[in-house]
């Protein structure tokens, strides 16, 4: 079964990463031709789908519902988006060595923050780094002093919110409410040249399978395990000589930096970096996406943040005032109705239909009751059940 | 243009109940027959000083024949024996091929009857013009000026007559003095005393003698007005002054400034409790739902815009059906939020959240699913741009309750409902038999369900009770910012971290948590400006909450860990 299923990934990991870019090369005309537009949109779907693995890390597996991934996601683009900024060099409107927007700002030397971001080495560091960090204190602050639930939620939407009310003041150097744009090209290569943007889908690709793998070796772990287990009882893992803060420290961590490269890649590929990216709605419209395609599973959130996205693409497109309704009528069914997400039901109902067969068998042969699939290996084991608090008590009488 | 019609207008209409009295008992005195007759010269001079002195008369029926030079409608006609008379002449009428103006006379400008006794049309040949030059006209200004400003100081509205006051200060005419004073000896209200004395003190600094510029510098000074501030500092930097008047100047100038300190430290704690009572009303609700059942309704701020919208709706019907008590309206719309709203709390309740009892995370982020569907509701049925919502009467102005401070009544308002709003929470919560069963199930809802209290009745209950707060903190709202479809998304952090800071389920924590950070954030603003200001805060609370995880006044005992 494990064999089985991890062919079908293998198979739809080379589908993303080398078929779609091959047929996007093909020439215009040909049938099978994807479009650049196309391909770059999915690029930016997958994109998404890094970010929405780290949220499932930190919500789906440790239980804790972090309101402000987007400042994370905003932070590696910002880092890499300065660095693009500079390449630029003096091909600006205003053919000055200083980003355009400083020049209109009356900004007549680089600031020193911005002066490491020349250097593509310490960039790429910074897009691991800089979102790393930033969680680190905070998870540090905030779960050493057992912050937890609808309080830690909270506090990272004021973290959202303080982010973006920062980044939008043009005193912070960073381009203001209209962000980074006006990107000519990215170490070295055209950003206008299909063969980039196909380089840059194609390294999107790779990143998500490398996160989703290192994500399925984390949970597979005994950290991992760990990690479910605070989600379920936190005060018990406690007592059990666990240092839960610790392993929510690290996993919050790790979710921000996936966060950081997938905002690295998002702003290559799209061509700008605003505040509004990074405020708190974004950041909550994150958690619908690994809610849609089912926490506590590792393939959801990757389904789930290409197919909202996807969705979005379309109906924006089409019907522009009934998008909002449409994510909020998601936010509502999915959490009354699939709280599994569409990965999580379907496995469920798989895993169903195979006792089901399985007992079939067994009352045909009479034999042993082989193993119940479902609950050992593959991605099963992994949809643990949420705690379930006991009904409250009826009064007499309702 | 447009005012000086409005000042005829004033006029006529003050002059018109005097004419029908007593119309024979209008002759001039000499001197203003002098006048008005010069004023009609051909030599530019001569006008001038008749213009002035007809100005000096302070006589407001001279006020027309002015208004009249400036617009160039004054002519001269010749009487039947040969005698030249000075009139104001109106609006031309064609007939036939000659061109009529209607005839008043320029001392109170009253229409000059025939013999017929019709109103008096003359043809416009038989008239000749008097021209009113550029001097002339600059001169003319600040007399008409005087004649409105003295119009104005009798006005009955109180801050009228303050207006007149100090914009007449501000000219610094001394012709103006005499006028000040006569009002000043009249007047009643406190606020245009003030601002008389003022006005007269300005003038005296400017104009006056050194004694007098001295003794008005020192009663600026003992006035602590802050408008006079910059003419005092200038003084007190006049070298060509006389030392005594510079130094009382500068005496005075920090006579001021010290007031002013006092004042703005006065402004900044009215204004922090302004913030901190709106704070208060928003979480108010917010805080009691978190409390009884750990959901955090994310959806509280369009429950607010909700409130908002329909005190626009109210609004609008007061003005379609009835405009005559449009300034009750907000009587009328503040219940009505306060149902709106928790009606549609009660529903959501018992639509969807209470299914997910125990799923604090999952009812949040349901809960701002809803708040985007009730916030794209609004954007379509209402439109994406904000609504104008107009304050009643007794809400727009202020009070003022001393020399600088005008405390606005919408920003008063705001801060009696929310004492209001507090005192009812604790009139329910703590003396009667609901607040008791809210309380309980608050503590420990499975021994309350033993006991024999419906539990899910009083979360129903609660819920609705809480949106229907928001209704009325998004009624009140409408009197001092925008409605839109975003106007809960505006407040709803800020209040979050009221009720996170303050506690679960305790009023005093929501209070003293939303006091704290409206007046800290006022404190703050000045020096960090608008958005660090806000960031401070938020990071202020960040680290609050390390000390205090389960916020200010955190609850104790077995249920506090649950």
């Amino acid at each position: 079964m494990r064999t089985r299923e991890g062919w079908a990934l293998a198979i739809l990991a080379v589908a993303v990463v080398v078929v779609l870019p091959a047929l996007n090369a093909l020439p215009n005309g040909s049938p099978l031709h994807v479009s650049d537009f196309t391909l770059n949109l999915f690029g930016k779907f997958l994109t998404y789908a890094i970010l929405a693995l780290g949220i499932d890390l930190i919500w789906g597996y440790a239980g804790v519902l972090s309101l402000g991934h987007g400042v994370f996601f905003g932070l590696g683009a910002y880092a890499m988006g300065m660095h693009l900024m500079l390449e630029i060099g003096t091909q600006g409107v205003y053919r000055n060595v200083l980003p355009d927007f400083m020049v209109w700002n009356q900004v007549t030397e680089l600031p020193l923050f911005w002066k490491p971001f020349y250097s593509p080495v310490f960039t790429l560091l910074a897009v691991l780094a800089v979102p790393g960090i930033v969680a680190a204190v905070f998870g540090f602050l905030t779960f050493r002093s057992r912050i937890r639930g609808v309080y830690f939620s909270i506090i990272t939407q004021a973290l959202a919110l303080c982010a973006w009310l920062t980044f939008n003041r043009n005193a912070m150097n960073l381009g203001g409410t209209n962000g980074l744009s006006g990107f000519k090209t990215i170490f070295g290569f055209s950003l206008n040249d299909a063969a980039t943007q196909r380089g840059l889908y194609v390294a999107s690709a790779v990143c998500l399978c490398l996160a989703f793998l290192l994500c399925r070796w984390i949970v597979r772990s005994p950290a991992g395990k760990v990690l479910v287990a605070i989600r379920d009882s936190e005060t018990r893992v406690l007592f059990c000589g666990y240092s839960p803060a610790a392993f929510k420290l690290f996993v919050f961590t790790v979710s921000a930096v996936l966060a950081g490269v997938a905002g690295s890649l998002y702003v290559g590929q799209v061509g700008i970096i605003t505040p509004a990216r990074i405020g708190v709605l974004p950041s909550i419209e994150m958690i619908i996406w690994v809610a849609v395609g089912g926490r506590g599973t590792l393939l959801g959130p990757v389904v789930g943040a290409v197919g909202v996205n996807w969705l979005q693409s379309l109906l924006t497109t089409h019907y522009p005032d009934l998008w909002i309704l449409v994510l909020g009528g998601m936010f509502v069914t999915v959490v009354l109705f699939f709280p599994d997400g569409v990965v999580g039901t379907i496995q469920k109902m798989s895993g169903r239909f195979r006792r089901v067969r399985a007992d079939f068998k067994f009352d045909q042969t009479g034999g042993e009751r082989p193993p119940d699939s479902s609950t050992e290996g593959g991605y099963a084991p992994l949809v643990l059940p949420r705690p379930q608090t006991p009904p409250p008590p009826r009064g007499p009488g309702s | 243009m447009k005012h000086h019609l409005l000042a005829l207008a004033l006029l006529s209409g003050l002059a018109a109940p005097a004419a029908a009295q007593a119309p024979a008992a209008t002759a001039p005195p000499p001197e203003i027959v002098k006048a008005i007759a010069e004023v009609a010269s051909s030599d530019g001079a001569v006008q001038e000083a008749a213009a002035v002195a007809l100005g000096k008369t302070g006589d407001r029926k001279v006020l027309p024949l002015l208004e009249a030079l400036r617009e160039g409608s004054v002519a001269v006609r010749t009487l039947s024996d040969g005698k030249k008379e000075t009139i104001i002449v109106g609006d031309k009428v064609t007939e036939g091929a000659k061109t009529l103006v209607p005839v008043f006379t320029a001392y109170g400008r009253e229409p000059v009857r025939g013999p017929d006794g019709k109103p008096l049309l003359a043809d416009v040949s038989t008239l000749e013009e008097v021209s009113a030059g550029r001097s002339l006209r600059l001169a003319i200004r600040p007399l008409i000026d005087a004649f409105s400003g003295g119009a104005q100081l009798a006005h009955p509205d109180w801050t009228v007559r303050k207006g007149a006051a100090t914009k007449m200060g501000n000219t610094g005419d001394p012709a103006a003095l005499p006028g000040l004073a006569e009002a000043l000896a009249k007047e009643r209200d406190r606020w245009v005393r003030h601002e008389l004395e003022q006005a007269m003190a300005l003038i005296r600094l400017k104009t006056g003698t050194d004694a007098e510029r001295a003794a008005a510098a020192a009663t600026l000074g003992s006035l602590a007005s802050a408008d006079a501030l910059d003419r005092l500092r200038e003084v007190a930097a006049d070298t060509a002054a006389p030392a005594a008047v510079r130094h009382a100047a500068a005496d005075a100038a920090k006579r001021v400034e010290r007031w002013a300190l006092l004042t703005s430290a006065i402004q900044v704690a009215f204004q922090g409790l302004s913030l901190g009572s709106i704070l208060l009303l928003m979480a108010l609700g917010l805080a009691i739902v978190f409390g009884l059942m750990g959901v955090i309704n994310m959806a509280h701020g369009e429950l607010m815009a909700l409130g908002a919208y329909a005190t626009f709706v109210t609004q609008g019907w007061f003005q379609a059906h009835a405009p005559g008590a449009f300034d009750y309206y907000f009587v009328v719309a503040l219940p009505l939020a306060f149902v709106v709203a928790a009606a549609a709390g009660f529903a959501l309740e018992r639509g969807v959240i209470r299914f997910l009892y125990g799923r604090p995370l999952e009812t949040l982020l349901l809960t701002w699913g809803v708040s985007l569907i009730i916030q794209q509701g609004l954007r379509l049925w209402f439109g994406a741009a904000n609504v104008d919502v107009l304050a009643p009467k007794w809400l727009s102005g202020g009070v003022p309750v001393m020399v600088g401070v005008q405390l606005p009544f919408n920003r008063l308002f705001i801060v009696g409902l929310a004492i209001v709003a507090v005192a009812a929470m604790y009139l329910l919560l703590f003396r009667t038999d609901a607040g008791l069963r809210i309380r309980a199930v608050t503590q420990n809802r499975g021994m309350a369900a033993c006991l024999g209290v419906r539990s899910r009745r009083v979360d129903a209950f609660t819920f609705a009770l809480g949106a229907g707060l928001a209704g009325l903190a998004g009624c009140a709202l409408t009197q001092i910012g925008n409605v839109g479809p975003e106007l809960g998304q505006n407040y709803i952090v800020d209040s979050f971290m009221v009720v996170v800071t303050g506690g679960v389920g305790k009023l005093a924590g929501t209070i003293v948590a939303a006091a704290g950070i409206g007046g800290l954030n006022k404190i703050i603003e000045p020096g960090l400006g608008a958005v660090f200001g806000k960031v401070a805060i938020l990071v202020l609370v960040i680290v609050f909450i390390q000390r205090r995880p389960s916020g200010l006044f955190a609850a104790k005992g077995r249920y506090a860990d649950s």
